[in-house]
């Protein structure tokens, strides 16, 4: 079985600049000030390309795909 | 039995009696010296003792001490231990009492954790008392020497990840955290942050083992708890509870409507159903209960407190940023008889969008005592919205800092 991945955001770091809702519409929308909410399932297997791809655009890098559930 | 402690069916541990502070010779008369054992096996007396942390999240001690002693054997750095003391919430008293009475308790406890992880670094991190505690570690000839770090005032600098920065010489706010403190803490080494009552009783179960930190308490909840008693009236006072013990036996709930069970990130819980309640692990927090009188208002309470929470938030996490003082201006209206339009239902919707989403569990624990209070004063809310107060007495009861 392969590993869950997740999306972990570093809320300390990310702006809101909501670029990775526009990448993973899916995973991720943006809440009433901006900021990105994320359901918190596992990315599914064909997304996880994508999700590396937002996490590598954020103009910030606050956002990762982990292996391991956020704390 | 102690005159402080008339009815507790426990003599004190941690606390000295007669609450004069146990300098270093009465210290090892009173608990007997301390041995530096085999670190094998004083990890397992504390996972034999369960002992939990007393910094408000009840983690097991033993397995943090084994991830950060096995976060050092991996990356082969030696880790770092770090005493927190900084009780940053204001209600609570237990441990800057327990320093002032007991500080060797807690520095062999520093010397105990820091043998078990096999550290070569260790600070105790003080708001209040730097000067007396430095002056305890000048009277003891330890195997690891110790520094005492000074912590300006705030709610969050007790935060693990804040402390960690803090003493590596950065600013006291959380930081994003993965990898955790206990893998990358103080200057990127593996770090264990730990309560300073929790290595007090650290230092007393290495001294008498497991069994004897078992006889108090339950089988589920072994030992004993520092709590901060305030009762309308009285000085905030700090006893020592074994887990189990009713909280009818700390509190007066005569004449209480309700009671705040662990602070300022706890809960709100009607007198009656307190009584029903023991001291617990699960919700005790770091020991605060506070009583709340009939005839003053857990609205106007909880509002001075949202207040303030909201103006501790480090301001770094755009949800907590955003919603904790919009969650504490809502709650003021809540708070003010009169209209109040949609603040419940706002309320209801911020609290969901701060939960979870911050580097820190602030806004975590503020959503507790937002829901704790809606639900506990849901009847003092309909009466505001009907412009009507049933409090009595108006006067503020929760100490909350420089409040303006
Ligand atoms: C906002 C915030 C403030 C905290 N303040 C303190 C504090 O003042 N003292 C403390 O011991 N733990 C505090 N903690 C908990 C620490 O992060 C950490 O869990 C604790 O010190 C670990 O020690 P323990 O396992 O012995 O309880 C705080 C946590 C949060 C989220
Ligand atoms: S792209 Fe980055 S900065 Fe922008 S909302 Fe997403 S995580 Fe935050
Ligand atoms: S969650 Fe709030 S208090 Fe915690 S680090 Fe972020 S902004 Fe600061």
């Amino acid at each position: 079985m392969s590993t869950d991945r997740h999306i972990d955001i570093d809320w300390t770091a990310c702006q809101g600049h909501g670029l990775c809702a526009e990448l993973l519409p899916e995973q991720i929308t943006l809440d009433e000030w901006g900021y990105p909410l994320a359901d918190g399932t596992p990315v599914p297997p064909g997304a996880v390309g994508r999700a590396r791809r937002a996490a590598a655009d954020c103009p910030v890098l606050a956002l990762e795909v982990t292996a391991a559930k956020a704390r | 039995m102690t005159a402080t402690l008339p009815d507790l069916h426990m003599s004190p541990r941690l606390l000295a009696p007669a609450g004069t502070p146990a300098d270093l010779p009465t210290h090892e008369q009173r608990h007997g010296p301390l041995s530096h054992g085999d670190p094998e096996a004083v990890l397992r007396a504390v996972a034999e003792s369960g002992l939990t942390g007393r910094g408000g999240a009840a983690f097991p001690t033993y397995r943090k001490l084994v991830a950060v002693a096995e976060a050092g054997r991996r990356t082969g750095r030696a880790p770092v231990v770090v005493a927190n003391g900084a009780e940053g919430e204001p209600a609570s008293r237990k441990d800057r009492t327990l320093l002032h009475r007991s500080p060797h308790l807690v520095l062999d406890g520093v010397q105990v954790a820091a043998h078990a992880v096999g550290a070569r670094e260790a600070y105790v991190a003080v708001e209040d008392g730097a000067t007396w505690l430095e002056s305890a570690l000048a009277q003891r000839t330890d195997p690891l020497p110790v520094k005492v770090v000074r912590l300006s005032k705030s709610f969050l600098s007790g935060q693990a990840s804040a402390l960690a920065r803090f003493v590596s010489g950065g600013a006291a706010l959380p930081t994003h955290q993965r990898p955790p403190v206990r893998e990358r803490g103080v200057h990127r080494a593996p770090t264990l942050v730990q309560n300073v009552e929790t290595l007090a009783h650290l230092a007393l179960i290495a001294r008498h083992g497991a069994d004897w930190y078992r006889t108090a308490g339950t089988p589920a909840q072994p030992g004993s708890a520092l709590c901060t008693l305030h009762v309308p009236g009285h000085e905030p006072r700090v006893v020592e509870a074994p887990y189990g013990l009713p909280l009818a036996r700390l509190l007066p709930l005569q004449g209480t409507a309700a009671v705040l069970v662990g602070g300022y990130h706890g809960t709100w819980i009607p007198a009656r159903e307190a009584a029903q309640l023991t001291v617990d692990s699960s919700y005790l927090g770091a020991g605060v209960l506070a009583a709340l009188p009939v005839g003053r208002c857990g609205l106007a309470e909880t509002a001075r407190v949202l207040r303030y929470l909201a103006l501790q938030s480090a301001g770094q996490c755009g949800p907590c940023l955003n919603g904790l003082p919009r969650i504490a201006t809502a709650f003021r209206t809540l708070a003010t008889p009169g209209p109040q339009g949609a603040v419940r239902h706002d309320l209801a919707r911020w609290s969901g969008l701060v939960e979870g989403r911050g580097a820190c569990h602030h806004p975590d624990g503020t959503v507790r005592l937002v829901r704790s209070a809606l639900t506990t004063f849901a009847a003092e809310a309909d009466a505001h919205a009907h412009g009507l107060c049933t409090a009595t007495d108006h006067t503020p009861l929760l100490p909350v800092p420089e409040e303006s």
